[in-house]
């Protein structure tokens, strides 16, 4: 019986530390920090709680080939990038699987994710095996960003449909953590502290 | 009621929005060349044309469809002329005898014509790409890959 009771306490530290790790914090939490460098890099780190979720990073990937599911996965069926519009290939886009709204399956574990559109990220802005430093500083370049603003990020980061999948990804699937408005809160304020990148 | 048109014809079905394509077009509407394979947008089986471009019908909800142009592997052939002659790849399939156990291959058929559809003359990476997503258990790939090319071939007056 002690045996059974240790390891139910340990199961429900692992779940509450799972929760706590998934949890977003909104940006005034931030400003306790006096120096605003320092406060803007925190700011960054806490907006790449969800950058560097599974929900964002499977549709940033660098080798042109989308990832699945919470591990990470190459797509399965095979599929590519495509021509720079990253639909897909000729002949085989995104959305001849991927409908405009998530698809339950009788049987299946997880939905058929879907959002109109439903595409990769720009291949200039690949993140799958960039630090968090190197992220924010291509996030920043209007050379890889697809030439935004800071404000355009913000507008794409707060307010953009296909990042907004991210916190309702249907069955069999962690979303994001927070919310899409804590995260444009996060971006915001990041941006109005200078936009730092950590070191 | 949901309304769409199969293959040139307009169709109304009362039924659930959430019901699969694919079970409105062998169930409700006897169409049965379009094939279940996996359920699950894994095979490319149940490929037909929404819009002409390639969808798995079998993850389509028939809601979705509704206002849409479908086509079947039975409306292939009217794609491109009356409707009296084959489709350039389904007589690029006879000719090189591209089936075995023939299953896959409307839905291998609907997926090479969306590729020659979005690219007249694909190279052999562009086919590979684009036909990846559908699975033969026979192995018929190479014939596939061949058929397709024939295809090209004809499109380009025996050019190429």
């Amino acid at each position: 019986m002690r045996v059974v009771i240790l390891t139910a306490a340990a199961a429900l530290s692992a779940t509450v530390a799972l929760a706590a790790g998934a949890e977003l914090r909104r940006s005034e939490t931030f400003d306790v920090i006096p120096d605003r460098t320092e406060r803007s890099v925190a700011l960054f780190e806490e907006m790449a709680k969800v950058i560097t979720h599974p929900r964002c990073m499977n549709c940033h990937p660098a080798d042109n080939i989308p990832r699945q599911g919470d591990e990470r996965r190459l797509h399965h069926p095979p599929m590519v990038r495509g021509d720079e519009a990253s639909f897909g290939p000729a002949g085989l886009h995104c959305n001849s699987c991927h409908g405009s709204e998530n698809v339950a399956v009788v049987g299946h574990d997880r939905d058929i994710p879907g959002h109109d559109p439903w595409q990769l990220a720009p291949a200039s802005m690949a993140w799958i095996g960039l630090s968090v430093p190197e992220i924010c500083v291509q996030l920043k370049d209007p050379a890889r960003n697809g030439n935004r603003s800071l404000a355009d990020i913000h507008t794409h980061l707060a307010t953009d449909g296909l990042v907004g999948w991210g916190w309702h990804p249907g069955k069999g699937r962690e979303p994001a953590p927070g919310t899409q408005e804590i995260l444009g809160e996060l971006t915001q304020a990041w941006i109005e502290t200078g936009a730092a990148c950590p070191k | 009621m949901i309304s769409f048109s199969v293959n040139n014809v307009d169709v109304q079905v009362d039924a659930p929005g959430d019901t699969p394509l694919l079970w409105i077009l062998r169930d409700w509407l006897n169409l049965t060349g379009t094939k279940f394979g996996c359920g699950v947008a894994q095979c490319g089986a149940c490929t037909v044309h929404v819009d002409g471009q390639a969808r798995r019908s079998c993850v389509t909800p028939v809601a979705s469809v509704a206002g849409s142009a479908v086509t079947t592997i039975e409306g292939l052939a009217a794609t491109v002329g009356d409707g009296r002659e084959l489709h350039p790849l389904q007589a690029a399939w006879i000719e090189a005898q591209a089936p075995q156990c023939g299953y896959c291959q409307s839905g291998q058929l609907m997926q090479a014509a969306a590729l020659l559809g979005d690219n007249p003359d694909p190279s052999d990476d562009d086919i590979r790409n684009g036909m990846a997503a559908n699975l033969c258990r026979c192995m018929a790939y190479i014939r596939i890959k061949k058929a397709i090319k024939l295809a090209v071939r004809a499109q380009n007056g025996g050019r190429k």
